[in-house]
């Protein structure tokens, strides 16, 4: 895709982005609500017309693409229920009739581990539960290229690690995947790389490691300073950084040399016998590249 | 599978669906049996009234007024109200993201709507003839089935049609019940239009609905040698039919409509 561009009215939702996916990859695309990701996405399914710019998925518009092109791609919504009436295993029946060369249906039932709720009703299913039919009835039909639209929002914390392993064991199937989300540690855990989206544009692009590495150099060290003491009184070189990250007597240093720092600041401390309580030194993790690259986004639109 | 293979499987969920949801099956089904039972309770007792030249008892009246009324709530309201909740929850949009042909998801409810259509047909003339001694029309079974294929496809038509018109799930019973319900009332259908006026009932000449009843009034009971096709009536149906699929064509909806 090339200078991807939408608009709504007066208000551009997406400002040209590029991108490319290669085959049997796990692709996250990030971002804040309200960023592009959403609007990204349905012009890429061919729910939505875009306003400017090329885009191919499969070799085919997706504005132009038909049914031939629907049968190679699964598509998880960010929000849609499902029959309430019919059950795991009746759901995925009828999503299989609609495929030439579906997946067998017991086995995708099995797949995202509903196997044991293949005969309860879909009204009965949790939410973590619905969430992997969705998967369920998006892999139904052997796609070649899966999308995911925050397939984990809303969950707790087992429930999402649940779906991460099921996320993951398609990577085993060969498919490739285009996923959003908001939430850091899913596009760490599952993502071959990511692409962060901010304001309708790309700000970041590459493998999580990578991007997590830019910055490789700089830890930041977190302290608390005892009562009456001040951050003045630190070394010199030892300043907290600009952003004044003093607040509720615990400092925040960013060092671009962290041994020599924390030496300064060690030595410092044991001269003047202070306590340095929750002495902490930190990698930059993905979601301080997130938050770093988001920060300047203004408040935005919801779709 | 083949078109038709894929609609038959389509439309066998459907069934499937319909018959497990409580509110379609009372609504639909126990609905009219409810109002034929009652109506004959309270205005049964062998009164017997005038309609298109023809003297016939209250309890025959009702059989053919109540499965005109249970045919456009198997068509009008059950896929006005379905097909919106459905869009709503985000199901046909789901659809969409499948090769799912469009007419196969249309055919699919509409012969949904048939089949539970002709299943009315056959309770409430059963329970007309075993509890009232109402006489099935046997011999004008063509016109019987003509004009019940006719009713319920404009009826369908134009409650795929009201769809584009309902803006969120809440909304999906009020605005179909109030387009509907005064209907009844107005066309003879609920009251007999021997007790209607006639200013009131030009008004309802200008719908669907007592058109509709008219013509199947005329297959159920009409006089003997008569073969009972009303054809102004059914042309005026059909003419709201076609008029329906083509607002539906501009107007339907495949997406979630309410903020």
């Amino acid at each position: 895709m090339r200078g991807l561009r939408k608009s709504y009215g007066q208000l551009e939702a997406v400002k040209g982005i590029d991108l490319e996916l290669s085959g049997g990859e796990i692709f996250a695309f990030l971002g804040p609500n309200g960023a592009g990701k959403t609007t990204t996405v349905e012009i890429l399914e061919g729910y939505r017309e875009r306003t400017g710019g090329d885009v191919t998925v499969l070799g085919v518009d997706p504005a132009e693409a038909g049914h031939e092109w629907r049968q190679r791609i699964g598509i998880v919504l960010q929000e849609s229920r499902m029959h309430p009436e019919l059950t795991v295993r009746e759901s995925m029946e009828l999503f299989a009739g609609y495929y030439h060369s579906p997946r067998g249906v017991d086995e995708t039932v099995e797949l995202v581990g509903l196997t044991d709720k293949a005969h309860d009703r879909v009204a009965r299913l949790s939410g973590g539960q619905q969430r992997r039919l969705d998967v369920g009835l998006a892999l139904i039909g052997d796609p070649e290229l899966l999308f995911l639209d925050e397939p984990t929002t809303g969950f707790d914390p087992s429930a999402r690690r649940r779906a991460w392993e099921v996320i993951a064991s398609l990577r085993e199937l060969g498919k490739t995947i285009f996923l959003t989300t908001h939430y850091m540690e899913e596009a760490q855990e599952l993502a071959d790389r990511v692409a962060i989206i901010s304001g309708g544009r790309i700000v970041a692009e590459g493998p999580p490691e990578e991007l997590t590495h830019r910055d490789q150099r700089t830890a930041t060290i977190r302290f608390r300073l005892p009562e009456g003491v001040t951050a003045g009184e630190l070394p010199s070189g030892l300043a907290p950084d600009s952003d004044g990250a003093v607040a509720n007597g615990e400092v925040r240093i960013k060092a671009e040399d962290p041994v020599r720092a924390l030496h300064d600041l060690t030595a410092w401390a044991l001269e003047r016998s202070l306590p340095l309580t929750e002495l902490e030194v930190r990698q930059p993790n993905l979601e301080d590249v997130y938050l770093e690259l988001t920060a300047d986004a203004p408040e935005e639109v919801a779709q | 599978m083949t078109g038709a293979a894929l609609a038959l499987h389509q439309f066998r969920f459907d069934q499937k669906t319909f018959w497990r949801n409580p509110a379609s099956v009372f609504f639909t089904v126990a609905f009219p049996v409810m109002f034929l039972v009652i109506f004959d309770l309270v205005f049964g007792n062998g009164n017997r009234l005038h309609l298109q030249g023809v003297s016939v008892g209250v309890s025959t009246y009702y059989v053919p007024a109540i499965i005109t009324l249970a045919v456009i709530s198997a068509t009008f309201q059950n896929l006005a109200m379905s097909v919106t909740i459905d869009r709503e929850f985000g199901i046909l949009k789901r659809g969409r993201g499948t090769p799912l042909p469009d007419w196969v998801f249309f055919a699919g409810r509409i012969g949904n709507s048939l089949v539970v259509s002709l299943v009315m047909l056959v309770l409430l003339a059963a329970i007309g003839r075993i509890a009232y001694g109402v006489a099935i029309p046997w011999d004008r079974l063509p016109a019987v089935l003509v004009t019940l294929a006719v009713g319920a496809f404009t009826f369908c038509c134009l409650g795929l049609a009201l769809t584009g018109f309902i803006p969120s799930q809440s909304a999906a019973a009020p605005i179909t019940n109030i387009a509907i319900f005064p209907l009844y009332f107005l066309s003879g259908v609920f009251i007999p239009e021997s007790e209607i006026p006639n200013g009131v009932l030009n008004v309802a000449d200008a719908f669907p609905v007592r058109h509709f009843f008219d013509a199947f009034f005329a297959a159920w009971v009409s006089g003997a040698g008569s073969a009972g096709f009303e054809w102004v009536d059914l042309a005026i149906v059909a003419a709201w039919g076609i008029a329906g699929f083509l607002v539906a064509l501009r107007t339907f909806k495949w997406t979630p409509q309410a903020a």
